[in-house]
């Protein structure tokens, strides 16, 4: 298993701790069902600079940084009527050039059904010893890979192909009302050839080979009927690795949130310590950039007809600083009641300073900034569309 | 032959509401506006060659699904956005 990994000089592989504090301004990427809007903070994350649109009526699924060259930013995007497609900057985001080959199944002979890309739904840049690799998950549930930054895609047989994918996935039938999505790929900071993905659709997976093969990774995790013993038919809605732990991974699951410490194979619901009031259902999970141990999600209403939004009409964030042994409520600055809010799970992101910066986007177009990691919010953008994804980057 | 593009497809085009493509079957013509505007075929046309489900394609006034739908250089091409959204 990866954590007892060594290098054939004998060196631990364990990735190196990130240094702690990042300083200067943040910008936010804002991704929405009608466009591309950036926030810019000063220094101090006191104020903001709201610009954009970019990409006027587009629908962005999500926007990543490319944390290896600090230029370069895809954006996952479609209108609602044409084609999927991915949009590329190498100048922080100042200007957008489409993508030559956006991720395409390839075409199947005459007579038979093929797989269609709906849209793009995550991004991943590649390991930092391989520049201009990045990985795409799509709906329906997909792997793509790019060696050039993002311009030219290429489908991942060793998913796209796998013998088991229908089975897992439940084949071009999902329980998403719109359509199965692969997310949270992770790559392994010590090994590229390491790498998670995650299916609303069919649960988490595990590849030791570069995407060759995969093999579920759900036990532990309720699944559909509850099922603790489930190989696949999981829905994580967003895991996350942690950059200065890789064996320690979390899960905000559509059944509560959950941890998982390699090289068990089996992940432990934490989440049933938050208060009963509130539950353990959400979207979102961020994790502290330094601290393995800490994490924060944003709970959404899963009881009755599963509203999504926020319990009681009482926004918070909740924070554990011990690993999932017990959570406090954040809401500072939030409103008190009648705030219904939706926040999806790309939708909320941290920085790096020190304290760490907490952002989040709502579906009612809403941005939220805590300086202060959670303890107290603050409004800094609204009117804007339906929120899809919120991206930190420091420049 | 003459092909219309609804607003969708303008930022292809330089806005241009009309242009000029070449080929004897819809699916040609679509080719050939992709040489000239990069993955404007891509948009509505999917990857399984079927017209992409919120997108309409016209011959003259006929709605085709078909790429192999023949067409002659006095045919008109329309490619729509669908008016549904929100």
């Amino acid at each position: 298993m990866a954590s007892t990994k060594r290098s054939p000089a004998g060196k631990s592989t364990k990735a190196a701790k990130p240094a702690g504090g990042a300083k200067g301004p943040i910008t936010l990427f804002v991704g929405t069902r009608k466009g591309l809007w950036t926030l810019k903070s000063n220094a101090a994350r006191r104020t903001w600079a709201l610009a954009g649109p970019t990409m006027l009526g587009q629908i962005v699924h999500h926007t990543a940084v490319d944390p290896r060259d600090r230029k370069t930013v895809l954006m996952a995007s479609r209108t609602g009527h044409l084609g999927p497609t991915i949009f590329r900057s190498i100048d922080r985001g100042r200007t957008w050039k489409e993508a030559t080959k956006p991720p395409a199944y390839p075409k199947v002979p005459e007579g038979e059904k093929g797989w269609v890309v709906d849209h793009t739904f995550w991004l991943t840049p590649g390991h930092a010893s391989e520049p201009g690799v990045w990985w795409a998950g799509t709906s329906p549930q997909g792997l793509f890979r790019s060696a050039d930054g993002g311009d030219t895609w290429t489908p991942v047989s060793g998913f796209n192909d796998h013998p088991l994918k229908d089975t897992w996935t439940g084949g071009l039938k999902d329980l998403t009302p719109d359509g199965g999505k692969m997310h949270s790929i992770l790559v392994d900071p010590r090994d590229k050839n390491h790498m998670y993905i995650g299916m609303s659709g069919g649960g988490f997976f595990e590849s030791l080979d570069y995407g060759a093969d995969w093999k579920p990774l759900n036990k532990g995790c309720l699944a559909f009927p509850p099922d603790t013993e489930a190989e696949y038919g999981h829905d994580p809605h967003h895991v996350a690795l942690h950059p200065a732990m890789p064996d320690r991974l979390y899960q905000q699951n559509h059944n509560g949130i959950y941890k998982m410490d390699r090289p068990a194979g089996r992940w432990t619901r934490i989440g049933t310590s938050m208060p009963k009031k509130v539950g353990d259902i959400g979207f979102p999970i961020v994790l502290h950039p330094r601290d393995p141990e800490t994490v924060w999600v944003l709970p959404m209403d899963g009881t009755s007809v599963w509203p999504r939004t926020s319990p009681d009409g009482k926004p918070a964030a909740f924070v554990t600083r011990d690993g999932g042994a017990r959570w406090k409520r954040l809401d500072g600055g939030l409103p008190a009641k009648q705030a219904w809010w939706t926040v999806k799970r790309q939708a909320m992101a941290g920085d790096a300073h020190d304290p760490v910066g907490l952002y989040f986007g709502t579906t009612s177009g809403e941005v939220w900034a805590s300086r202060n990691e959670g303890e107290k919010w603050t409004h800094i953008a609204r009117h804007l569309p339906h929120i899809y994804t919120v991206t930190a980057a420091s420049f | 032959m003459r092909v219309n593009l609804s607003s969708h497809f303008r930022s292809y085009t330089a806005s241009k509401p009309q242009v000029e493509a070449r080929g004897t079957t819809v699916g040609e013509v679509m080719a050939d506006l992709d040489r000239r505007f990069p993955g404007l075929r891509f948009r509505v046309i999917d990857e399984q060659d079927h017209v992409r489900r919120h997108v309409k394609v016209f011959v003259n006034l006929a709605s085709i699904e078909d790429l192999a739908t023949p067409v002659t250089e006095a045919d008109e091409l329309t490619v729509l956005g669908a008016l549904s959204g929100g």
